[in-house]
């Protein structure tokens, strides 16, 4: 089986300086591998550490211990000691990340905000454009917005920006964070498509998916993290049966 | 993926290469025992608190002071990487002139205030050879069009013009004859939020469409959060951390970076 991403003994400990050193562990040794194809849900209740995981493998928290290894043009790299304009570069091409919320970037367009990861990545700006209305009118965001910042926009018009804007690079491995949220359940079934479309090509899939439908729509295993010793991975019928 | 075999991605060379510097004056501590590398088409932000030696860093680097100690290695066009402190004055002011950008906080410190706006973009170009009077003034006003300053005010000296338009000004005519490295102390400061906004745009654009390399020293962390690759956080006139940008003001780890991270409201 060809590994996409295999994440190797990650710790995480955040030290709180301005609140009297407190120390605040939120995962150890976690273990996981995503092949092509696959999709991962992170797993656990609110505060387990899904977040701090999926940013800690876009190199966005640096955890204490372990190694990120990721295929970036064919080569393995470790992610937590690249170098910053390595990191830059593998999250050029390599891996996406679609946070929770949008940041906004001031008097830029939506569509040119959707259009710029796939402009930086080599594509023809006439070519990434195309492909952002594409991708704004699948998601529903009407066309009379595309040329307006989106800092006016609606939650939900906001966060469908930002899954365009994640999904506008075919990234071999993409990160999403509870990407269908705020959304209704039209959208939702949009970014599931998208989702499942991303992992027929290949795409290796981690994500966190509170909304039940969703993962069972395209997750093909569950993570469990929090709560445990050590998170450990669970196949999706026994976490599911020990939920219900 | 094999993953016994670890690689690195190949580096490009440094343009600027900097170790072990250190500014004084007199007793009081400027810059201590900095170094870092900045590669072609990097943007380097550096913060900190008032008085950290962040001007003094950026001075340095960029030749109008000199430092007590360290090396600057400048990777020359012609020449590869060179000692600039060993450089005579007129080269380092050729240097300065042709592949160096300085946007100071104050426009007045970098623009001529008695000349046209036109004049002030034409002057680089001039300085290094351009003798069309018709070409070095079409450059200019397509400049002034990218700084979005109306054609109109092409002949108008900027003591007429609003700060941020100043400012916008300092920015083309530094930008004119797209040098490898623009040193910036504060190009925002001083202007109201939506000119801001503006220049930052702006600036985001052209750093993007000409690859050129940036220092940017800021007290605003939103500035360097949407400019910036990698921040490095002064103290006391030391470099205290320094990394990717988001992750440093996303998961700080350094008391001081936290502080500054948690004083303000959102980034
Ligand atoms: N930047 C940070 N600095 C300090 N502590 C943090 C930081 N980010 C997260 N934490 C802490 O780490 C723990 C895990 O948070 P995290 O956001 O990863 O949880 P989560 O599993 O995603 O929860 P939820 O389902 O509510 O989103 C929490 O205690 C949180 O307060
Ligand atoms: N010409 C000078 N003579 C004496 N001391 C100086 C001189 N210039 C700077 N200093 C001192 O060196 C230290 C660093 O100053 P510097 O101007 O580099 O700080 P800074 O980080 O740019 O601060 P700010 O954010 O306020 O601009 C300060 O303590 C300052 O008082
Ligand atoms: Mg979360
Ligand atoms: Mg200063």
């Amino acid at each position: 089986m060809t590994i996409r991403l295999h994440a190797k003994g990650l710790t995480k400990t955040f030290t709180l300086h301005t609140q009297g050193g407190i120390v605040l562990p939120v995962f150890d040794n976690i273990d996981l591998t995503v092949s092509p194809g696959e999709c991962v849900c992170l797993h656990g209740p609110s505060g387990a550490g899904k977040s701090t995981l999926l940013r800690s493998l876009y190199a966005n928290y640096k955890p204490d211990e372990g190694q990120i290894l990721v295929e970036h043009m064919g080569e393995p790299l470790d992610l937590l000691a690249a170098e910053p304009w390595e990191v830059v570069e593998i999250r050029r091409s390599t891996i996406g990340y679609v946070s929770q919320f949008l940041r906004v970037i001031p008097r830029i367009g939506a569509r040119d905000v959707v259009a710029e990861p796939a402009i930086a990545n080599g594509m023809p700006a006439d070519e990434a454009v195309a492909k952002a209305q594409e991708l704004l009118s699948r998601l529903r965001i009407p066309e009379r917005l595309w040329s307006l910042a989106p800092a006016t926009f609606s939650g939900g018009e906001q966060q469908r920006v930002n899954i365009a804007r994640g999904f506008i690079v075919d990234y071999p491995v993409l990160l999403l964070d509870e990407p269908t949220a705020s959304l209704d359940a039209a959208n939702r079934a949009t970014v599931v498509d998208l989702i499942n479309e991303a992992k027929s090509r290949g795409g290796a899939i981690v994500g966190i998916f509170h909304d039940e439908e969703v993962r069972e729509a395209v997750a093909d295993r569950l993570f469990a993290i929090g709560n445990q010793p050590a998170a450990m991975a669970v196949p999706a019928a026994a976490v599911a049966e020990v939920c219900s | 993926m094999t993953t016994n075999a670890i690689r690195k991605l190949t580096p490009k060379p440094p343009l600027l290469e900097v170790s072990g510097l250190c500014k004084s004056y007199g007793g009081q501590i400027g810059c201590r025992d900095v170094s870092f590398a900045i590669r072609p088409g990097e943007v380097l932000g550096i913060v900190g608190e008032s008085g950290s030696g962040k001007s003094t860093l950026l001075a340095c680097l960029s030749g109008r002071l000199a430092p007590d100690a360290g090396t600057i290695s400048y990777d020359m066009k012609d020449r590869g990487p060179v000692d600039i402190l060993t450089l005579s004055e007129p080269e380092r002011r050729r240097l300065a002139r042709t592949d160096w950008g300085i946007v100071h906080q104050n426009p007045r410190d970098g623009l001529r205030l008695d000349v046209s706006a036109g004049g002030n973009i034409g002057e680089r170009p001039m300085a290094i050879g351009a003798r069309h009077y018709g070409n070095i003034r079409a450059e200019a006003q397509d400049w002034l069009q990218k700084v979005e300053i109306d054609l109109a005010r092409t002949d108008h000296r900027p003591r007429t013009f609003s700060g941020g338009m100043q400012q916008r000004l300092q920015i083309a005519r530094n930008l004119v004859t797209r040098p490898r490295l623009v040193f910036m102390d504060e190009p925002t400061g001083g202007l109201d939020v939506s000119v801001q906004a503006r220049l930052l745009d702006l600036l985001r654009g052209l750093v993007r469409e000409l690859g050129i390399a940036v220092i940017i020293v800021t007290h605003d962390l939103a500035v360097v959060r949407l400019l910036a690759d990698r921040l490095m956080v002064m103290q006391r006139g030391r470099v205290i951390e320094q990394g990717l940008t988001d992750q440093v003001l996303d998961d700080p780890h350094h008391p001081y970076t936290q502080l500054l991270v948690s004083s303000v409201l959102q980034v």
